[in-house]
Parts: structure tokens; C-alpha cells; sequence
């Protein structure tokens, strides 16, 4: 049997209970499907000595058509979301997200607060406690060097969450409960890009919803990634576009990418290509505009100039699909 | 740091004192001795551990038992009755569904998990469905003809 440190679980009623009981305790973590969490506690990455359990709060299970948009509460799961009809057909970035995180049975139970909140990954840091001491840990956890960049201060473990690409792509605002009270903050505001420390949350804030304004009736989107394993891997590289096409010519165009930084972005510059068409010559620019701004290092198995390039190429195919559409 | 969980484990309600850090694979296998459910790697790669929690397929080995309060659990153990294999038991038995074993019970078990939701699954339906678990013998065509033997025998 797995000795586990001694932890003890709370199971508050309300968001607002949840924020109290995780700023009362010494070392507490939200645990809402516990398919990161448990990982890194069993691997002694994390050692928390309360877990606040979040699957009881009503509110988070929540979802529902607002202001033509939808609001999403935090504890749904990845399979409720990738089955859900509004997203399906307003925002299928985001119901295709959903549909590619790990496997099936993880998405029974891993959240959207739990994948929006994901720690940042690193092979020198998803690793047994026994690898990691081996290897003298290393930047993020208890060790003095980055063995990504030896020669820096920074850590560059990259976010590979799948779900945060697609929302950024429409301007999803996250809604806070913390000590302070209530507040939403635009989900591109909530990363930086920093593998140590990649969240803005402030201590103890809880993602209680995630909420989509109403959308052009024209646009399109799609998210693709690649992955060691089809059937259940983090994506080396993640990619989401949005686009529409008005008399042939592009009249919106975002890209989105996960896995390729500490940080989900909206890939900068993608406008210059808006009020043209997408043919075989702007594609390929956008494939190589895109190419350029993954910085992916080397925090997996697979070489980092792959999955720059993959990177241009998922976001390049998925363009030109939706512009055909 | 220890929860008095009220559990209903393959049909059977129970009271038990877990500790809240006790991982739900353990509490079957050591707690109460269902040893069936398997544990193949250090935390959610494998599927080995898949058990159905109120029908849905989930890791037992990233799931603590102090979280399934009033839950259904099922485990590989609860199939055959009387000694009679289940119709998806007996579909990896008789197309050889299993080699070494290690991978089975969760096999097994999301195969169940996708019976109980569509009972006339394609082979993409069952190729997704078994997605998270990983076999290192089988190659998994034996695997898929087991579960499509298993559906046709449902039907039938
Ligand atoms: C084999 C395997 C493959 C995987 N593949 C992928 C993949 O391809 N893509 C991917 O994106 N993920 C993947 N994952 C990771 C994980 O399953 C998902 O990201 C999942 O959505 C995490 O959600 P959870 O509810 O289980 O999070 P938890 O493990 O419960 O929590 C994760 C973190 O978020 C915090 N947290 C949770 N909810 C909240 C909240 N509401 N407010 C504030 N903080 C919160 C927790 O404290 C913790 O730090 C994989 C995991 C495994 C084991
Ligand atoms: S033991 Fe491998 S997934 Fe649970
Ligand atoms: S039968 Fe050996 S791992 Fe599947």
C-alpha cells in the first residue's frame, strides 16, 4: 500500500466556505478531479496538508446560455463539456478541446478548473521522487538548475493544458472567489509565462466559472494537437483557430497555442492577414508566423524544433479546413 | 483525518473508516480484499486500475476513497455470478482477450462502462472507449473482438 502524506479533506458546501477553510489551513490545495493533483502527491512533488474537495459546490457544476454567450462552472467535467450541445455548435474549439484531453476515463472526472489551473510539465520534473533525487531535482522543485537551461534562472516547464487555447480564443473571462470577494479577470490575464510560477492567481483564489461572450454568427473554430499516443497524451503541441470568411476574404483570425511555452497565448499578429484570402501563399505565412512564435524547449521526449514546427502545421491545417469549410 | 465512508461496493452498502489520504485502489484491495483491481503504474498512465463509480470508468489509483462518499463502486469483481463468467468476461476468454492478465480487470471494467451506456458499440465507439488502458500483450485486436463478442451476446 502507498503511504501518501497525511492530509485532511474538507468538503465545503459553498465557494465562499471552500475560499475560508483553504485560507484557515496550513498548505491547502483544491482538488477537484485529482488527475494532476494526486499524480504530483504521489510522486512527492506536492505535499499538501489539507485538500479542499470541490466536487460538492452546486454552483460549479453549472452550465447555462447567458447574455448569448454561456457560463461554465468550474467543476464541470471534460466529458460534459465535450458533449455539450451550445459548445458543440457555437464553440466547437472548445467541445474539441474538451473531447482530446488524456483519455476517456480522465475526462469522467478531470475538470475545467482543474485543466485551466494544470501545473506547468517538464521531464525533469513529472518524475518519481527516487528520478528527481537522482537527478539532483531540479529549478521548480526543490533543486538549484534548470537542466532544460542550465546556464539561466528561469524555468521553462511548458503549460500543456488543452482547453485554455480554445477559450482564449474567444475572450473567456474567469470568475474568482477569494478572501476579497468576487472578481472576473480575462483567462488571458491569469497565465504568465513562467514554468515556476505560471499562475496570477492570488493565494487561496478559486475558478468558480469560466464565462464565453456571444459570438459573430460567422465564425469557425477548431483546436488540434499532437501527441506521443493519440489515445491519451498531453499534447507536445497544442493549436486553436478561430476564423470567419466574408466573400473570400478572412474577416477574423486568431490562433491560440498550449504546450509550447509556460504559458497558453494568442499567437501575435495573426490581423495582418485579416481582409485577404487564405490560399496557399498566406497559409504558409501563417504557418511560419505561427512556427515562430512557439518557443517549445526541450521539457519532453520529443525535440523542441518538431513541435515548433508541428506547432505551424496544426495551426496552418486547421485554418485552411475551417476557411473551406 | 480519517472519514467514515459509506460506500456501496458491488451492491453491497458498507460502513468503514478510511483515512483521507487513502487512495481508493488501496481501500479495495487492502481494506476490504478485492484484490481484482490492479495497479500498473504510478498514477493515471496505465488504466489498470479502471473501477465503474456510478457507472463511469475511473482510476482507482488517482481517486481517494474519502471522495466517494455515497458512491456505487464496481469492481472486476462484481461480474461473474455464481461462478458464471459475465458476457464480457466470457468474450475475453473465449477470443483470448487476455494474455499475461495485468490489464484485464481494468479492461474489463471500461468495456463494462461502455456496454452500460451503449450496449451495440462501432469499433471506433470501442476503440475510444478503451482509450486510457493499455495493454502490452495483446495488441489489442483480440481485445476489441472480445468486447464485440460480448455486445453480440447482449443483443442476442
Ligand atoms: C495520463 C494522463 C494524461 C493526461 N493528458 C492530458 C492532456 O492531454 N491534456 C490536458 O490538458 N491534461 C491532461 N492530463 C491532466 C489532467 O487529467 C487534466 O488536465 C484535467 O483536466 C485536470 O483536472 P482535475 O479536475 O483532475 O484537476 P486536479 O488534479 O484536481 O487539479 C489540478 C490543479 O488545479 C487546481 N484546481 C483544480 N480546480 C481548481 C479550481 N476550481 N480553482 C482553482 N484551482 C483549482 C488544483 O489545486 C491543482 O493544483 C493528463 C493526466 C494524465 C494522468
Ligand atoms: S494504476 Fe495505472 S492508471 Fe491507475
Ligand atoms: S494481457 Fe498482458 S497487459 Fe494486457
Amino acid at each position: 500500500m502507498e503511504q501518501l502524506p497525511q492530509m485532511r479533506m474538507h468538503r465545503p458546501a459553498t465557494a465562499e466556505e471552500a475560499v475560508a477553510l483553504h485560507a484557515e489551513a496550513a498548505a491547502a490545495r483544491y482538488l477537484a478531479g485529482g488527475s494532476d493533483l494526486i499524480v504530483n502527491v504521489r510522486r512527492g512533488i506536492e505535499q499538501p496538508e489539507a485538500l479542499i474537495y470541490l466536487n460538492g459546490i452546486g454552483e460549479m457544476h453549472e452550465i447555462a446560455e447567458s447574455d448569448g454567450g454561456i457560463s461554465m462552472g468550474g467543476a464541470l467535467t471534460l466529458r460534459q463539456l465535450a458533449e455539450n450541445e451550445i459548445l458543440r455548435r457555437d464553440y466547437p474549439a472548445v467541445a474539441e478541446a474538451a473531447g482530446e484531453v488524456a483519455g476517456p476515463s480522465h475526462r469522467e472526472y478531470g475538470t475545467l478548473g482543474g485543466n485551466l489551473c494544470l501545473d506547468t510539465r517538464c521531464i525533469y520534473y513529472n518524475q518519481s521522487e527516487w528520478w528527481r533525487a537522482t537527478n539532483s531535482y531540479c529549478l521548480k522543485h526543490r533543486g538549484e538548475i534548470c537542466h532544460v537551461a542550465p546556464g539561466g534562472k528561469k524555468c521553462f516547464a511548458a503549460f500543456s493544458g488543452d482547453l485554455a487555447p480554445a477559450l482564449l480564443l474567444f475572450d473567456a473571462e474567469v470568475e474568482l472567489a477569494g478572501p476579497d470577494g468576487r472578481r472576473r479577470l480575462p483567462l488571458a490575464e491569469m497565465y504568465r509565462n513562467d514554468g515556476l510560477d505560471h499562475l496570477t492567481l492570488a493565494a487561496g483564489e478559486l475558478l468558480v466559472a469560466v464565462h464565453l461572450p456571444a459570438l459573430p454568427a460567422d465564425v469557425r473554430s477548431g483546436y488540434a494537437k499532437s501527441r506521443v499516443r493519440g489515445s491519451i497524451d498531453f499534447p507536445l503541441a497544442g493549436a486553436a483557430v478561430r476564423l470567419s470568411v466574408k466573400d473570400g476574404a478572412l474577416g477574423d483570425l486568431r490562433v491560440a497555442l498550449t504546450g509550447v511555452g509556460s504559458w497558453p497565448f494568442l499567437v501575435p499578429g495573426t490581423e495582418k492577414f485579416i481582409g485577404g484570402p487564405l490560399d496557399e501563399e498566406t497559409s504558409a505565412q501563417l504557418r511560419e508566423l505561427v512556427r515562430a512564435k512557439a518557443k517549445a524547449m526541450k521539457t519532453t521526449t520529443t525535440a523542441p524544433h518538431y513541435r515548433r514546427r508541428v506547432a505551424g502545421v496544426l495551426a496552418q491545417r486547421l485554418a485552411e479546413g475551417l476557411a473551406t469549410a | 483525518m480519517k472519514t467514515i465512508l459509506s460506500v456501496t461496493v458491488n451492491g453491497q452498502p458498507r460502513d468503514d473508516v478510511v483515512p483521507d489520504n487513502m487512495l481508493l485502489v488501496d481501500y479495495l484491495r487492502e481494506k476490504i480484499g478485492l484484490t481484482g483491481t490492479k495497479v500498473g503504474c504510478d498514477g493515471g498512465e496505465c488504466g489498470a486500475c479502471t473501477v465503474l463509480i456510478d457507472g463511469r470508468p475511473r482510476h482507482a489509483c488517482l481517486t481517494l476513497a474519502a471522495t466517494c462518499q455515497e458512491a456505487r463502486i464496481d469492481t472486476v469483481e462484481s461480474l461473474a455470478h455464481a461462478g458464471r463468467l459475465s458476457a464480457i468476461q466470457r468474450g475475453f476468454h473465449e477470443k483470448l482477450g487476455a494474455q499475461c492478465g495485468f490489464c484485464t480487470p481494468g479492461m474489463v471494467m471500461a468495456a463494462e462502462g461502455l456496454l452500460r451506456q451503449n450496449p451495440a458499440p462501432s469499433e471506433a465507439d470501442i476503440r475510444s472507449a478503451l482509450a486510457a488502458n493499455i495493454c502490452r500483450c495483446t495488441g489489442y485486436v483480440k481485445i476489441i473482438e472480445a468486447v464485440q463478442a460480448a455486445a453480440r451476446e447482449l443483443a442476442s
